[in-house]
């Protein structure tokens, strides 16, 4: 993008003044060579959200920030319910509570080094992934209400962890307020099989070592040492949150007029957060972030039944479960006065700082987990929240590196044997349903994540802790 | 630039930098939603591969050309996700704003079809459908996948 559009506050700190029907500036958190790098339409996207009722602030991009679907992927919004703000479909997408869980196995990379090639195996075995794969479970009517009202939790009373996980995960595992009534029997029939599955595009579950340590007191608290086996899980709710996004982004599309809205793009679609249609999405969306808190859950049992039969010294605990597509109700502080918004962050990570009182009490004095996922050649990042992001970006973080080249161009580069062979050579065993989209999701296809991720930790809105390198990695 | 050409009709995908466009080009409305329903396959799978072989019909509603659009692509997707089936052909009347289409293909086959991603849902980005000076209709969006 061009510098020239933007006042630079300080060195990652990039805004646009309120502009036309914008209510409240965009501010963009990037680097110089970032925001140069950047496609035009994350300007017209980040000053578009600046138009919507109710923004409080200033429509914010991440680092990571590119071309999405209404937001810009890398977005945050908050919206004040008594100043007529609203909540947007569109706003969260269509994998609602898409996220990244990390699990320390209390192994040392040595340990996987000697059985990689079996523990790839029968995770790849284990773990359904990939377009059209189907989970064990079938859940009867009253089954899928209680998974969507319950969450992680559900999970966990049917068997699939235990209780010590859940304060490790938002919400302690349960998103309150969902209403699984206002999910359409549409979304839950595409859910019937997809329960403890992976999904794909950029979805995946990495085997990863602790590479480097940068800040050895955090990464005391998170219990990481250089050398540590770690696993994370990035996926998100599944068909029932693709159904759930579809249906009211259609909805409110079709009703902002009769809201007064004006839309300048049909995928920023909202309402009152004070309306029917409004009130009846979060009670749906927040369903669909308990069945990606369940499904989370569920692909976490399998990972640790997966270890059990080739490392059974394997102890797997969590270290966070953070969510990158939601809307929440959060106090915030804004020109001094402490009060409830609902946050909207689309592809972009909470990042709570040290002292908030919704982390566990043994996270509490160095702040959140962040966990930024990478390629799948490349490294992921474990980030810690800052006290400064609060004020900076309602404590949001970045989320992933983010594509450089479109599927269709990295299908024509590459062939998924060609990128699987070659990563092996450097030690990282892939598994995966599909060749071509092992090709579309080349490693070359991706951003340089530590670009993104220095970025984020220049500006303060989260402090870097640990590099994870892949050592294995399934594809969906 | 994929492209495929029988006569007039045609698809192509056009670039995005997370997802994927999907472009339908016809003679009429019609042709181009047909065209553009093969385009979103396309994203998924490879095309030549999927016997048209069992139909299954989709009906939906909406009050604009644009939202009838993106209601048909998702109407589709949500008939994949369910049934388990790719379609590589498609048939559509629109009368009013009401469509109804019938769509031919076969239950997905992991192992031959090589699904490369799941289309997770139509969006309204980049979305147009119309009919250009030359009377060829237009009709596209961006997936997300």
């Amino acid at each position: 993008m061009d510098l020239a559009l933007f006042v630079r506050h300080d060195e990652t700190r990039w805004e646009i003044a309120p502009h036309g029907a914008m209510r409240v500036p965009a501010v963009i958190y990037a680097t110089e060579d970032l925001i140069r790098a950047m496609d035009d339409k994350v300007y017209e996207q980040v000053t578009n959200v600046a138009t919507l009722p109710g923004i409080v602030q200033a429509s914010y991009a991440m680092p990571d920030a590119h071309w999405g679907y209404g937001f810009p992927i890398g977005g945050v919004a908050a919206f004040d319910p008594d100043h007529g703000g609203v909540v947007s479909a569109g706003g969260v997408g269509f994998d609602i509570s898409c996220g990244v869980r990390c699990l320390h196995t209390h192994l040392r990379v040595e340990d996987v080094l000697a059985v990689q090639k079996a523990l790839a195996d029968v995770l790849f075995y284990k773990i359904p992934a990939g377009l059209g794969s189907t989970g064990a479970i079938r859940l009867s009517h009253t089954e899928m209400d209680a998974m969507l009202a319950g969450g992680a939790r559900w999970a966990i009373e049917q068997g699939y962890g235990s209780e010590a996980d859940l304060e490790r995960i938002e919400e302690h595992g349960q998103m309150k307020g969902a209403k699984p009534g206002n999910v359409s029997d549409h979304a839950k029939k595409r859910q019937r099989d997809e329960m403890g599955t992976l999904g794909s595009g950029n979805h995946y579950l990495e085997v990863q070592k602790v590479a480097e340590i940068y800040d050895p007191e955090i990464a005391n608290a998170f219990n990481l040492r250089e050398n540590d086996v770690v696993v994370a899980i990035h996926c998100g709710s599944r068909g029932l949150g693709h159904q759930i996004g579809t249906e009211f982004l259609k909805r409110m599309a079709i009703a902002a007029g009769q809201h007064g809205i004006t839309l300048p793009d049909r995928e920023l679609a909202c309402a009152p957060i004070h309306s029917d249609v409004g009130e009846e999405y979060l009670g749906a969306m927040r369903a669909a972030i308990n069945c990606a808190l369940a499904n989370r859950q569920i692909i976490t049992h399998l990972v640790r039944q997966a270890f059990a039969e080739v490392l059974p010294k394997a102890r797997l605990s969590l270290l966070y479960d953070v969510s990158h597509n939601t809307c929440k109700v959060e106090e915030h502080e804004v020109n001094g006065v402490r009060r409830p918004l609902y946050v909207h962050r689309k592809g972009a990570t909470r990042a709570f700082g040290p002292g908030h009182p919704d982390i566990p009490g043994v996270l509490r004095p160095v702040g959140q987990p962040v966990l930024i996922g990478g390629s799948m050649g490349t490294a992921s990042y474990i980030l810690c929240g800052t006290k400064e992001g609060e004020m900076r970006s309602f404590s949001s973080a970045c989320h992933g590196a983010g594509r450089a080249m479109s599927r269709h161009a990295a299908y024509r580069q590459w062939k998924g044997r060609q990128v699987i062979d070659g990563l092996a050579a450097r030690g990282i065993l892939i598994r995966s349903p599909s060749s071509r989209g092992v090709a579309e999701e080349a490693p070359g296809a991706y951003k340089d994540v530590t670009e993104v991720v220095d970025a984020a930790d220049a500006a303060g809105l989260a402090r870097k802790v640990a590099r994870v390198e892949p050592l294995v990695c399934i594809k969906g | 630039m994929d492209s495929h050409s029988p006569a007039s009709a045609r698809w192509e995908h056009f670039p995005h930098e997370a997802d994927m466009g999907v472009r339908g080009i016809g003679a009429t409305r019609e042709q181009a939603f047909e065209q553009a329903a093969l385009a979103m396959t396309a994203v998924i799978a490879d095309l030549s591969g999927i016997q048209a072989q069992t139909p299954v019909d989709i009906e939906c509603e909406a009050p604009d050309d644009e939202l009838l659009f993106v209601d048909w692509l998702n109407a589709i997707v949500y008939e994949m996700a369910t049934h388990h089936m790719l379609f590589s052909r498609y048939e559509v009347h629109i009368k009013d704003r009401r469509l109804s289409a019938r769509a031919w293909g076969e239950p997905l086959d992991r192992e031959r079809h090589q699904p490369a991603v799941e289309v997770k849902g139509a969006t309204y980005t980049g979305l147009r459908v119309r009919e250009e000076p030359n009377g060829q209709w237009v009709a596209e969006c961006i997936v997300d996948v």
